[in-house]
């Protein structure tokens, strides 16, 4: 997983509520073998008219937006199916930060395994947030996660809270697989034990 | 340390280390693996540059996808093939024991776990499906992941989790006439419903249970899941270790002694303490199968179905009227005696040997009703041939069955079996979720012998009128 530090990027508004993983990628593209590649349908619904063309009236579609890795969101983003390929979607399209008044609560753990930050802010703050995106290119924002503030252009700056232990895993890039890891010589100690303890536990060779 | 429970010993025992926050690292003794919950898992490893921290405690299989008809032949569905393709090269880069599609061993995952030995007692078993619990029928700790821990067992060996808690039930007397493991398990489902085990590992106990072969006890850990529990588990006796001895991958000769001898400590203490007991008399069950879309909407086959107007609750009362005008019942009539179309005996509840053997007594010199499709989709390639060597094929072709290949079929729709909508199903599967076997199909579930006596009336039929 990607170690998330200091983010300075462009953001995008998508001023609605209740935006559930159906709207972030729709069931129909659930059947890849891949977790990658899903960006493209991202906010499918959304993104593309009938015909398949791109909405040019959609905030993502639209410069500089198409580059946008902080979204920003009102209320319950994520809610719905708990569904991990929403997360895989947003960071395959290349969100790295969400922004929303609140959350979903499998959608924002699935976020943090993702190597996404999802912050709660309030929702006046992130109209005020909304009206920075809406500034384009000359308004990036800089999510600072050591810090815990986000740097608005000019120069203003929102703290936000963040649980430490996850604030840790975020920031070395840990993912509960690197987490666990960080415990192997106890896990090893354990397979010792049992090699000596159920010797005729069966090892799996099959032609 | 006080008694102790069966799932509390097993716990205790796997339990690598407890993290602050009370989630223990939990090891992971087998890891079995299919097409479907696997290929984003393995992609994961990929792009972390990881391996399987052992592939030799992993097995992998193909069923959910897998096509039960002829198997020379390329498979049709572009999605189930890629599925199936995608884990063929996983399996190969990682170095993953696998049953291919075309091994004599391949069959449904929870199928083939218990009956390759595999799956044994006191172990803690985990795989990408939620009827994993099926494999707590020998006295092991087993239940379904989601990839992402499927992904974090690839790699480390280990899962994280918090305790369950216990609940027993216990079923104790004799079994009449017609009644089996199925009828037991929808029994204690329609008793303490859907979410009667929620957040609890179930015990079965009790000598109606251990009256029970492996194969009725796996139907019943099976099910736990329907009745919302996290697993289902049968403390390891006799029958147990005479059904894993000699076993292809189960210990042999001293070893096998030493394990059983480890086996025998694991059954609960006199005087463990259980969250949530429940009770039923053996006496009290009759043949019994769903009416509903829920699991547990169980009536004995000799009752009407039951009127939404009696339902005080307004919410249950309106959900009552949906599942009948879905299920296309109407309130107060006899259950037995509905027509159905189809007749599907299979899935990892109930395609085992012991299952078609209690189909084929009841096919035996019958036919098929007219119209009826009946189709036997065999848990594994062991249990098809299992079933020829004992001349089972014939009679279920002599009846009018359909004589298939190994995998999930139309317990699911995934591979091309499915139900067309309004067509009614006399199942030995485990969900009758709407659509689960085709959009619009209406699934009854029931046992082996009353889904063979199903087929061959044309109707839902009360299997002791036949016998
Ligand atoms: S037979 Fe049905 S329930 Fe069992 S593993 Fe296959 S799809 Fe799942």
């Amino acid at each position: 997983m990607e170690k998330f530090t200091t983010l300075s990027a462009i953001a995008a508004a998508l001023p609605e509520a209740n935006i559930d993983t159906d709207k972030i990628i729709p069931a129909r593209f659930l059947k890849t073998t891949q977790r990658t590649g899903l960006g493209k349908n991202a906010f499918d619904a959304m993104r593309y008219l009938p015909d398949g063309k791109e909405n040019p009236d959609f905030v993502l579609n639209k410069e500089p937006w198409r580059k946008a890795e902080i979204l920003i969101t009102y209320d319950n983003l994520g809610c719905g199916s708990s569904r991990e390929h929403a997360p895989w979607a947003l960071l395959d399209f290349g969100i790295r930060c969400v922004i929303a008044p609140s959350f979903a609560d499998i959608f924002f753990n699935n976020c943090f395994k993702n190597g996404i930050l999802p912050i709660r802010l309030p929702r006046e703050i992130c109209d005020q947030l909304m009206a920075d995106a809406s500034m384009g290119s000359n308004a990036r924002l800089t999510v600072d996660l050591p810090r815990q503030v986000i740097v608005r252009p000019d120069g203003q700056e929102v703290p936000f809270e963040i649980d430490p232990f996850r604030k840790h895993l975020l920031l070395e890039g840990l993912d509960d697989i690197g987490q666990t890891l960080q415990h192997e010589t106890n896990i090893e100690g354990y397979e010792n034990r049992e090699n000596r303890e159920k010797p005729w536990m069966p090892s799996i060779h099959i032609d | 340390m006080g008694p102790r429970t069966l799932f509390d010993k097993i716990w205790d025992d796997h339990v690598v280390e407890t993290l602050p926050d009370g989630t223990s690292i939990l090891y992971i003794d087998r890891h079995l693996v299919h097409e479907v919950t696997s290929p984003q898992a393995f992609e994961g490893l990929r792009l972390a540059g990881r391996k399987l921290r052992h592939p030799e405690k992993t097995v992998a299989v193909v069923d959910h996808n897998v096509p039960t008809s002829d198997r020379t032949q390329p498979i049709e569905e572009a999605d189930s093939r890629n599925q199936i393709e995608t884990l063929e090269r996983n399996v190969k880069e990682f170095g993953v024991p696998y049953f291919p599609l075309l091994s004599a061993n391949q069959g449904i995952v929870h199928v083939v776990g218990p009956e390759q030995g595999i799956s044994l007692p006191g172990m803690t078993i985990v795989c990408g499906d939620s009827h994993t619990s099926t494999h707590g029928a020998l006295g092991a700790l087993a239940f379904g992941i989601g990839t992402s821990e499927v992904e974090h067992v690839m790699a480390t060996q280990t899962i994280l989790q918090r305790p369950a808690k216990n609940m027993r039930v216990t079923v104790d007397g004799t079994l009449g006439a017609g009644v089996s493991a199925k009828d037991i398990m929808l029994a204690i489902i329609g008793h303490i419903g859907t979410a009667g085990g929620t957040g609890h590992v179930i015990e079965f106990a009790g000598s109606a249970i251990r009256g029970l072969d492996m194969a009725g006890r796996m139907t019943l850990c099976n099910m736990a899941i329907e009745a919302g529990a996290r697993a289902g588990m049968v403390a390891p006796d006799e029958t147990t270790f005479e059904y894993v001895r000699g076993r292809p991958f189960a210990p042999k000769g001293e070893e096998f002694d030493k394990a059983v001898a480890y086996w025998k400590t694991l059954a609960s203490d006199e005087g463990a303490h259980f969250d949530k007991e429940v009770t039923l008399r053996a006496e009290d069950i009759s043949p019994s199968l769903t009416w509903g879309t829920s699991p547990e909407t169980v009536l004995p086959i000799t009752a009407t179905v039951p009127n939404p107007a009696d339902e005080a609750d307004e919410a249950k009362r309106t959900q009552m009227q949906r599942m009948l005008d879905y299920m296309g019942l109407e309130a107060g009539q006899k259950i037995a005696g509905t027509p159905v179309d189809v007749v599907f005996i299979g899935s990892c509840t109930n395609s085992r040997i012991e299952d078609l053997r209690a189909a084929a007594q009841i096919a035996a010199g019958r036919k098929v009703a007219e119209g009826v499709r009946a189709m036997i989709v065999p848990g594994s390639g062991n249990v098809k041939r299992q079933a020829e060597e004992e001349g089972l094929d014939q009679i279920f072709l002599d009846a009018g069955f359909e004589w298939r290949e190994a995998g999930c079929s139309m317990c699911l729709g995934m591979n091309p079996d499915r139900l067309t909508p309004g067509q009614r199903c006399a199942s030995t599967s485990n969900r009758n979720f709407e659509g689960r076997q085709g959009p619009g199909g209406r699934t009854h579930l029931l046992s082996p012998a009353m889904a063979a006596a199903a087929a061959v009336t044309g109707c839902l039929t009360d299997v002791r009128e036949l016998a």
